[in-house]
């Protein structure tokens, strides 16, 4: 049993509630069915369908865990999840595998760059972006018991950082100071590379402190503003397109109060990425942590600070 | 006892006159902004069939978790439900003047707040999966609920109609029952003319689904058939009921340009005399394919 198996199988016990679904994405599961019994699904390679069953089983109390490869959950069942969940901001669960980098090898047709952008369109949906095993099973149970939907990006990677910080939704874990001339915007598993690249920064004399979001939405606003009155630069740092995910989430933060302050979006342009194991993928991208501690690095002079 | 049966026997008077009366709410409404009216009037005999016989539902028990379940899947249909929900007293017929008021939510699809509405469908294609999500989750509270979803004919151009009746045929889910309002029109054409559909039922039946098909303007044969459910024991069932778009206005019935309909007040009193019995209208205000 994989501690996010033995968590799933907890909250089955505790909630009644709870019941797991899955479009033939068993790669989290795979011990799970015979002991979640009939409150196990499998509809097979069908994500309209996996939502639509999701959203009538929420019609009659259930709290659904829904499980399909991202790409496909949040891109072929979308208007599912936008009309049947959002609409009724029904308390369905999504769990997206394999998202943004951690497609790996599949390429672009399994690439979920643009997952964050669709989910936070809808109303009332939750996004949840834990950066390792460890912190998807601390937070699942106030994710998977709030009322609301959410979206969750599932990280089968080993833990970045031992998470010691106590969990909440709206609520980044912080690594550093505060007061720190830079601060890093991060979700996912990417906060390894980024912890790494803040050691660089260190021992370059410069500091930065890491915000890891863990929950995307709803945003860790306080840490922002905090951020703002002590940093001179904002780095955001995604496996996603530029456009849709945090960067863009800090632009709007700062215009929307007026607030005019540098920020370094590390994310992927428009364009797909390279198809390889997960080390070179994030070599060929340039986001290991030497990378993108290089990247704040070169950025520093042309932006003033 | 079969945990098919419909609820109640047949009173044919009865579902007749709550057919009339929902259906005079359907023009009504198309005289306050316009609606789907002849995607409605298609399917007012299903649903008052429903309603006064085989459901398991009244005003009193809409929060019951053992009622049944009925479900529009084609949302645009929504004043034949609002018509039937008025005539029997789930709504007053008072709201239904009330048609696209911004302070209120009775518009062109169902909205979740109106009583008796289950689900807001609108967007074709979603009905049967959910559906199959609200039938499986009964099942699993080993719960007697029967759920009705009705789709219309032009909606099973959606695949993900079919994806969800494989799903339900797979898990042999006995108490989900489609029915197809087959009126043989879609948005602009005819549907064999567009996306032919049959053999519909050969279809169903290769996807496993027990199969039944009838006259869906006449009561009794409605209830014949639903009275022989389940067609195939532990699988789910459809209903294709023959209907005709516009249906109890001969001057609209079968007319591929009367799918929305906005009628002006003035040509209100001809148009209810036709639903009575009277002479044909002839209308200047137009009706729309899209």
């Amino acid at each position: 049993m994989t501690p996010y198996e033995s968590t799933l199988l907890e909250l089955l016990q505790r909630d009644e509630r709870i019941v797991i679904l899955t479009a033939e994405n068993r790669a989290a599961l795979r011990n799970l069915p015979p002991l979640a019994g009939e409150r196990f699904l499998d509809v097979g390679i069908a994500e309209q369908t996996l939502i639509g069953v999701a959203a009538g089983m929420a019609l009659r109390g259930r709290i659904p865990i829904a499980h399909a490869l991202a790409a496909f959950l949040t891109m072929r069942a979308f208007e599912f999840i936008r009309t049947d969940v959002g609409i009724a901001r029904l308390p369905v669960k999504l769990v997206g595998g394999f998202p943004g980098f951690l497609s790996e090898g599949n390429g672009p047709t399994h690439q979920s760059l643009e997952d964050i952008a669709l989910m936070r369109s809808i109303p009332g949906m939750g996004i949840f972006c834990p950066a390792d095993e460890a912190e998807l099973v601390l937070g699942l149970p106030s994710v998977v018991m709030a009322p609301q939907p959410f979206y969750i990006r599932y990280p089968n990677v080993p833990a970045a950082v031992e998470h010691t910080q106590e969990f909440a939704l709206g609520k980044a874990e912080r690594f550093g100071d505060p007061e720190s001339p830079i601060a890093i915007f991060v979700y996912g598993f990417l906060l390894r590379e980024v912890l790494e690249a803040q050691e660089i920064l260190a021992s370059h004399g410069i500091g930065a402190c890491v915000y890891n979001l863990r929950t995307v939405v709803p945003l860790d606003e306080e840490a922002l503003l905090n951020a703002t009155l002590h940093a001179r630069l904002l780095v955001t740092v995604e496996d996603h397109f530029r456009h849709g995910g945090i960067a863009t989430m800090v632009a709007e933060f700062l215009t929307e109060r007026r607030l005019a302050l540098p920020v370094l979006p590390i994310a992927v342009p428009s364009r797909w990425v390279a198809a390889a194991p997960l080390a070179e993928l994030l070599r060929h991208e340039g986001f290991t942590g030497k990378q993108i501690a290089e990247r704040i690095l070169a950025a520093l002079p042309a932006l003033g600070v | 006892m079969n945990p098919l049966a419909p609820a109640r026997a047949l009173e044919l008077d009865r579902v007749r006159a709550v057919a009339l009366q929902a259906r005079q709410h359907c023009i009504e409404m198309a005289a306050r902004g316009g609606c789907f009216l002849g995607a409605a009037l298609s399917c007012v005999d299903i649903l008052a069939y429903l309603y006064t016989t085989y459901l398991r539902l009244s005003p009193e028990r809409l929060e019951d978790p053992e009622r049944d379940y009925l479900l529009l899947s084609k949302g645009h249909a929504v004043p034949a439900l609002y018509g039937v929900l008025a005539a029997l007293g789930y709504i007053p017929e008072e709201r239904l003047h009330r048609h696209l008021q911004p302070e209120d939510a009775i518009y062109w699809h169902p909205n979740r707040s109106v009583p008796g509405v289950e689900f807001h469908f609108g967007s074709l294609g979603h009905g049967m999966a959910v559906a199959l999500g609200i039938a499986l989750e009964c099942r699993l509270r080993r719960s007697p609920n029967r759920v009705v979803v009705l789709l219309g004919d032009g909606e099973l151009n959606e695949g993900s109609v079919w994806e969800a009746a494989l799903v339900a045929a797979a898990y042999r889910v006995e108490q989900l029952i489609a029915v197809v309002d087959r009126n043989r029109l879609q948005a602009n054409m005819p549907t064999e003319e567009l996306i032919p559909l049959e053999p519909i039922a050969e279809k169903f039946r290769a996807f496993g689904w027990g199969v039944l098909r009838v006259d869906g303007h006449d009561p009794t044969a409605l209830h014949a058939a639903f009275s022989a459910l389940p067609e195939r024991p532990e699988h789910p069932s459809v209903i294709i009921a023959d209907t005709v778009r516009g249906k109890g206005l001969p001057s609209m019935e079968n007319r591929v340009d009367r799918w929305f309909c906005a009628i002006r007040p003035e040509e209100l009193p001809a148009l209810l005399a036709e639903l009575h019995g009277g002479a044909a209208a002839t209308l200047s205000s137009a009706g729309s394919a899209e």
